[in-house]
């Protein structure tokens, strides 16, 4: 539990330096691998709640153990979405406006599957990012670089019956943050998720790879695994990459498996 | 990655930039009438409504949350549409954002027992700034058949009493803790293996 008198939440400590940041970085880094050498089966697939490079995690993350139950009743189920509630347009971020929006046009492709490796099909994927100077619409947002009038920055689609889903956008910038001095987000999409179960729902960011301030990035770094951060990081496709038009990003996306769809198997197996 | 590696994709926080809607503009994920499963006018119609806080008691201005339940009679709604909605269509699930108070307020309906004798509840998902993983949680409806011999509340002893919320009239009260004495009981289901450092 951390107490109010914690120098990390004095408002000062944004003047925290990066190479502050790299140390606590590197400290949990250095303790979770000699954990995982001794035994395995620590390994961390998701990011740590409690994360204190990430300063605005020390008082929003519980402090008491999550309760491990089964899935009940409408937890083993989710909303509907379809194309009643999306327009296929709304996949491709480069037409919202009247202009052509500034930057790098890119198409993002992939495919949503539960961790049974089955297609989320016909389910709801929403996008949003900042634009190509690293700017977002919204009225929080106070980084002194240009809006685009042509670039909302948001998207959504229906998966297919494959689970395959595609945008088309714009490559996002880096953008400043105050997390402590000089702190830079690596260029991202923000990703907004469904399953066949609601238990299955997930927000997380999707990242560019070789970006430089990976190392730097507490939000990132919050994976302590860098398997299980390489899986945040799409990968350059040329076959996405189309002539004189975009160049092309492959990212796939595993959700939790279903608990539904086995209970039903099981079932059907009984019946 | 390969596609034989299905180890579940991380989660990330939804950042401070997921957006806001208001009458003149819509910005990334909060819509239109996200918040209303049934208009405030409906016969059936109930607000469920809390604050979210943080580990010092401060409401959480920049939260987002989302609900998911059964309609009045207990039955698992199958009809798409929540985006663009109709009146006149039950979805069960709505999306809403803490205002500057923290608070959040859905019209929706009481849902039923899916099952007999089943304690009933709504499903809140909660995503914010600062929280690097959503949260499940349930909020128990008051003075319903089955909240006595519930498995999960029973076996939560006196922390299930985060989990009922609190009825004011047509308003059902369901504050979050995401810290603290009071911290809410937040689920974690097979498959999603959340780190404890
Ligand atoms: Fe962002």
């Amino acid at each position: 539990m951390t107490s109010t008198n914690s120098p990390k939440l004095d408002p000062l400590a944004t003047a925290d330096s990066q190479e502050t940041l790299n140390s606590e970085i590197q400290d949990i880094s250095t303790t979770y691998e000699q954990r995982v050498k001794a035994d395995p089966k620590q390994e961390e697939t998701q990011p740590r709640l409690n994360y204190p490079p990430y300063r605005s995690s020390l008082l929003r993350h519980p402090t008491k153990d999550l309760h491990h139950t089964d899935p009940e009743t409408i937890e083993l189920h989710s909303p509907a979405f379809g194309h009643r509630d999306v327009h296929q347009l709304e996949s491709d971020l480069t037409i919202q406006h009247n202009g052509e929006p500034l930057g790098e046009r890119i198409v993002i492709r992939g495919r949503v599957l539960d961790g049974n490796g089955r297609p989320v099909r016909n389910q709801l994927i929403e996008v949003w990012q900042a634009n190509a100077s690293g700017r977002y619409i919204h009225k929080r947002d106070q980084h002194p670089a240009p809006i685009d009038p042509n670039f909302s920055g948001v998207g959504r689609a229906i998966t297919g019956d494959d689970g395959t889903y595609e945008f088309t956008t714009i490559k996002p910038a880096p953008y400043p943050w105050k997390n402590h001095h000089n702190a830079w987000r690596p260029a991202h999409v923000h990703f907004s998720l469904f399953g066949t179960d609601f238990t299955q729902r997930m927000i997380t960011q999707m990242y560019f790879p070789g970006d430089p301030l990976f190392a730097l990035d507490p939000i990132y770094q919050s994976i302590t695994d860098q398997k299980a951060r390489d899986r945040l990081v799409a990968t350059y496709d040329h076959s996405i990459t189309s002539h004189e038009w975009n160049t092309g990003y492959r990212w796939d996306i595993i959700l939790t498996g279903s608990q539904q769809t086995w209970m039903e198997e099981e079932d059907h197996d009984h019946s | 990655m390969t596609t034989h590696d299905l180890t579940p994709t991380p989660g990330q926080t939804i950042g401070p930039f997921f957006g806001y809607f208001n009458a003149a503009e819509q910005v990334h994920l909060p819509f239109e009438d996200g918040d209303h499963l049934v208009p405030p006018a409906d016969d059936r119609a109930i607000q469920l409504t809390g604050t979210v806080f943080d580990g010092e008691g401060t409401p959480i201005p920049d939260a987002m949350i989302e609900i998911w339940q059964a309609d009045e009679h207990g039955d698992i709604p199958k009809q798409d549409g929540s985006l663009i909605r109709d009146p006149f269509a039950f979805t069960g699930w709505g999306r809403g954002t803490t205002d500057n108070v923290g608070t959040y307020r859905f019209t929706t309906v009481q849902p039923g027992a899916t099952d007999e004798g089943k304690a009933p509840f709504i499903h809140i998902v909660v995503f914010a700034r600062g929280l690097l993983n959503k949260l499940h949680t349930r909020a128990y409806i008051p003075e319903t058949e089955g909240l006595e011999n519930d498995a999960t509340l029973s076996a939560l002893g006196d922390r299930a009493e985060t989990l009922i919320a609190k009825r004011d009239g047509k308003r059902l009260i369901f504050d979050i803790h995401l810290q603290g004495n009071n911290e809410t009981v937040f689920f974690s289901y097979p498959g999603m293996d959340y780190p404890k450092p």
